[in-house]
């Protein structure tokens, strides 16, 4: 028993970590990485710079950061409420889309997830063609719809109209996730004396919380991004940003500053919403399917 | 196969640890004879999947040597050592076939083809599985699977050592048996060092030559298995091995008596030879040495309970203000008003802030 | 997960039901009406049977149209998933790096795609733009609104900028979900780096790449917006996609009985693509879930 009491009698004496000294290898992936980043960000730079520059310095000088540096170009877009309200519009059309989007997709999709019935197969791939289909087929048809029954330039047509691609996606993430959770759970509750909505929205919703983020924001993405229906529906009570940025281009060429500007604000609310989500990224991007 | 020498060894996760609490695994010297089987036995977080991947080169640890035949080989890559590792949960190639899983290692080191097929055929008979040979991996079951693995490990001959990390625990019971019997038949066969990480005691003690007993980080003890019963150099061994596990009794040692006798609350106990300790005393009893008694000499008790398991009966008592446990052979009769409890002499240990106290006569 | 059979699971999918109904079926009803009628003005129609399909299907414009539309979203394919692999396998498993990399990432996914259209065409400018600027400045005679070559580099540039990120981060949490002893394992058995990606790695990222092939050729097959901001569909026709191809007859030239024709089969293109892809996907899925 010589080994155990040596094992015992050893003082611990601290020696300088071994790992540290090998991770200051230069790697090959952090190259990749940094490479990929800079492909990204140089655009998305370029646009700040310009977006914080004037005119003429635009068109002017050729340089890589702002020489005259100027907020003109932010204050021409939030003091004037023809710029601004595009946003507004967008983001209550964008949030109302999310909310119809989930609110039926999660029945539709636990049904997915649970039951088999008559035609459910071909009516999981109908809604997925849904999600195939261009808006540019569906631009022309829904102009007419929505102005034969009075909704044309209204927010709850956009988001109706972005229901198109979005409820498909809602539904096909949420039942990647809702296949994750084990069936036992729901015929516990039922035994436990729950009924279907009280087992839903108290038990079920909470076990599948973050397929339900990752589904709002793929709804909230897809919707914020699309402008061929948006602009289509809309003239301008509901106009979305995207469209008000055509504005510039004026009788006297394009303004350039403000444009970039405006480009830039369109940034802001998704790198807000990616940074509140960026824990869920990895795993959410799968859509429930790893 | 190989001797491997671990000198003065320790690891933390953490890159710059401040205390010994940091450590997954604390320091640590011991050879791994060559040719022995040894399974590694604690709880789970105990340190020993650290101390395996240290072995394998998974993990290079923070401080210390491995040293393989005298050769150091501490921050050598893996694929250097040539050892052959299984994992608790089956790792197998889904896209090739079992006997394309099998031959990978071989085909990866540049064996020539007939070598290979004669090897994945002799291990394919081993673990049973010639039949499935053109299958493919994926859709097994997991224990076909962990069999797939078991195999890659073991189709390398040469290998000096093999590392076991819990490898059955996907395995369904009756194939536990047949697999760990075909493992110990492989080590006699081929006498190859063997390590199995376990946390359960019965798979340890059945496979093993020598059982490395971890707690905290900590080797608490190294022996065979007859060591670990009759002598638990920590009262974590006493504790862990053993079902029930050690009795364990506050006590002081009495010096008028040079350390022959203890005090457990107002009850004196022979300890038959000297012990000297200091700290926290306390004396271990496994039940197989608990002796039931009415009236004269021990420990006032009582019995709370009586559990009949089959071969014997697990008679649980309280005395000296804890419960205890004592064993009872089928055949030997329960004194209906046991009201003492008496130690066997030989399977008493004496612990000083859990470890045990040699007694003034053993050598050491 | 074997599931129950209940016939009342369609009242869940109702609701979907329902609104896909309005926004999909209702307005493709639309334009099949269209398809199969003609019109002097007037609100007058008359019964036109399946001439518009035999006019569109002899029209050299559609062809050419959809020549273009397949070798564009073979070339993002052939560009976008081995690189997005690439990215997905040097990117860093953990702590604060991989959150940024996730982060910036992401971000041109949330960019509306009319602004991704406006930032490539001003960073790709030779007066105002890095990347024209730069490029002039090395002696390229690189002009994207001029030349047909640079116009569909830089549509491809601008789509592979923008998307790859997707496939990557689908890779990514493909790769995330193996467990490090398959890693251990590989080592142990000396296979080599590209063994490892070809039965590792590979196999248990063929669902989400799935997923990312699916999606990237819808969205790449639908592709409407960016380059119509960025070229216009220029010069001359060179990126004239199908989508936008159809918007010109339907919304510009209002000719409403050939781009409904167009619709409908720029739709069924679409959907056996698709098709295809999804079988493959979910015998995928079924291999697996084993």
């Amino acid at each position: 028993m010589t080994d155990a009491s040596s094992a015992r009698a050893a003082p611990m004496t601290i020696a300088a970590p071994r790992t540290a000294t090998r991770r200051l290898r230069p790697s090959g992936s952090a190259v990749v990485m940094g490479l990929y980043l800079l492909f990204l960000m140089l655009p998305i730079y370029w646009l700040l710079n310009m977006s914080l520059k004037t005119n003429a310095e635009i068109l002017g000088a050729f340089s890589l950061w702002p020489r005259d540096l100027t907020f003109a170009n932010y204050q021409t877009i939030l003091t004037d409420p023809s710029w601004y309200m595009g946003y507004v519009n967008s983001l209550i059309y964008v949030v109302m889309n999310t909310a119809i989007s989930l609110l039926v997709a999660l029945p539709a999709a636990y049904a997915f997830s649970r039951y088999s019935f008559m035609g459910d197969k071909h009516l999981f791939f109908w809604l997925l063609t849904n999600r195939m289909a261009p808006p540019a087929v569906f631009a022309l048809p829904f102009f007419q719809l929505y102005s034969s029954i009075g909704l044309f330039d209204t927010h709850i047509a956009v988001a109706l109209a972005h229901c198109l691609f979005n409820v498909p996606l809602a539904v096909w993430i949420l039942e990647g996730f809702m296949r994750g959770v084990p069936k036992e759970i729901d015929e516990t509750a039922y035994i436990d004396g729950y009924s279907f909505p009280a087992f839903f929205i108290k038990i079920f919703t909470p076990l599948i919380a973050s397929g339900i983020g990752v589904a709002a924001f793929f709804c909230f993405m897809f919707s914020w991004v699309e402008l061929l229906l948006s602009r289509t529906l809309t003239s301008v009570d509901a106009k979305p940003i995207a469209a008000t940025m055509t504005r510039t281009v004026g009788a006297a060429g394009v303004d350039w500053g403000v444009l970039a500007a405006a480009g830039i604000l369109t940034i802001l609310p998704g790198a807000l919403v990616i940074y509140f989500v960026r824990n869920y990224i990895a795993k959410g991007f799968a859509l429930g399917r790893v | 196969m190989a001797r491997i020498t671990l000198d003065n060894l320790a690891h933390s996760y953490l890159t710059y640890p401040r205390g010994p609490e940091d450590f997954a695994l604390k320091e640590l010297n011991h050879d791994w004879a060559d040719g022995e089987a040894y399974a590694l036995l604690g709880a789970s977080g105990c340190g020993k999947s650290t101390l395996l991947n240290i072995i394998s080169g998974l993990l290079i640890p923070s401080q210390g040597r491995v040293l393989f035949d005298g050769r150091d080989v501490t921050t050598a890559p893996t694929a250097e050592r040539n050892i052959a590792q299984v994992f608790q949960f089956p790792v197998v190639y889904d896209t090739m076939t079992v006997r394309q899983n099998l031959a990978f290692p071989l085909k990866n080191r540049g064996m020539e083809a007939a070598e290979i097929a004669r090897r994945v055929q002799k291990v394919a008979a081993m673990i049973d599985m010639e039949a499935q040979l053109d299958r493919k991996a994926r859709g097994l079951t997991a224990d076909a699977k962990q069999k797939i693995s078991l195999g890659r490990g073991m189709v390398r001959e040469d290998v000096n050592a093999l590392l076991f990390d819990e490898p059955l625990t996907v395995i369904d019971p009756h194939m536990k048996w047949e697999l760990r019997t075909q493992l110990k038949k492989l080590h006699h066969d081929f006498g190859h060092t063997m390590i199995y990480v376990t946390h359960d005691q019965t798979e340890a003690l059945t496979f093993a030559d020598k059982v490395v007993v971890m707690h905290d980080g900590r080797v608490v003890q190294i022996g065979t298995p007859q060591d670990l019963f009759e002598r638990p150099a920590h009262t974590f061994v006493g504790y862990f091995i053993g079902s029930p596990g050690m009795n364990l009794f506050d006590a002081t040692l009495d010096a008028t008596s040079n350390g022959r006798h203890a005090r457990i609350g107002d009850a004196t106990v022979d300890l038959t030879q000297p012990y000297a300790a200091t700290g926290r005393v306390q004396v271990g009893v496994r039940p197989e040495f608990i002796r039931l008694a009415a009236g004269g000499d021990g420990i006032p008790a009582q019995i709370t309970r009586i559990e009949d398991v089959g071969r014997h009966k697990i008679v649980r008592l309280h005395a000296a203000g804890r419960d205890i446990s004592a064993l009872i052979g089928e055949g030997e009769a329960i004194p209906a008003d046991t009201d003492r409890i008496t130690f066997a002499p030989q399977g008493v240990n004496v612990y000083a802030d859990d470890w045990r106290v040699a007694p003034g006569g053993e050598s050491r | 997960m074997n599931k129950t059979v209940n016939q009342k699971a369609w009242f869940l999918i109702l609701p979907v039901l329902i609104l896909v109904a309005f926004s999909a079926v209702i307005p493709l009803m639309t334009v099949v009406n269209y398809a199969v009628q003609d019109t002097f003005g007037n609100n007058e129609f008359f019964w036109a049977g399946l001439s518009w399909f035999e006019d569109m299907l002899q029209s050299d414009r559609m062809w050419d149209a959809l020549g273009r539309q397949l070798l564009f979203s073979a070339i993002i394919l052939a560009i976008e998933v081995p690189l997005g692999i690439l990215v997905a396998l040097n990117m860093p498993k953990k702590g604060f790096w991989a959150s940024f990399c996730l982060v910036v990432m992401s971000l041109p996914l949330l960019i509306p795609w009319n602004v991704v259209g406006t930032i490539w065409q001003i960073f790709g400018r030779v007066d105002i733009g890095l990347l024209g600027h730069t490029l002039a400045a090395l002696g390229f005679d690189y002009n994207y609104t001029q030349d047909t070559f640079d116009a569909w580099v830089t549509v491809i540039v601008m789509d592979v900028w923008h998307w790859t990120s997707l496939v990557a981060l689908l890779a990514y949490a493909g790769l995330r979900s193996i467990p490090d002893a398959y890693y251990q394992a590989a080592k142990i058995d000396q296979a080599s780096r590209w063994a490892v990606f070809r039965y590792i790695e590979l196999p248990k990222m063929a669902g989400v790449l799935m997923i990312a092939i699916l999606l990237r050729f819808m969205d790449s097959f639908m592709i409407y917006t960016e380059p119509f901001v960025l070229t216009g569909g220029g010069p001359g026709n060179a990126t004239t996609f199908l989508s936008i191809d159809l918007v010109k007859m339907a919304l510009g030239q209002f000719d409403l009985g050939p781009a409904a024709a167009f619709s409908l089969m720029y739709f069924l293109v679409i959907m056996a693509i698709s098709w295809v892809f999804y079988t493959v996907m979910t015998t995928l899925d079924k291999r697996d879930g084993i």
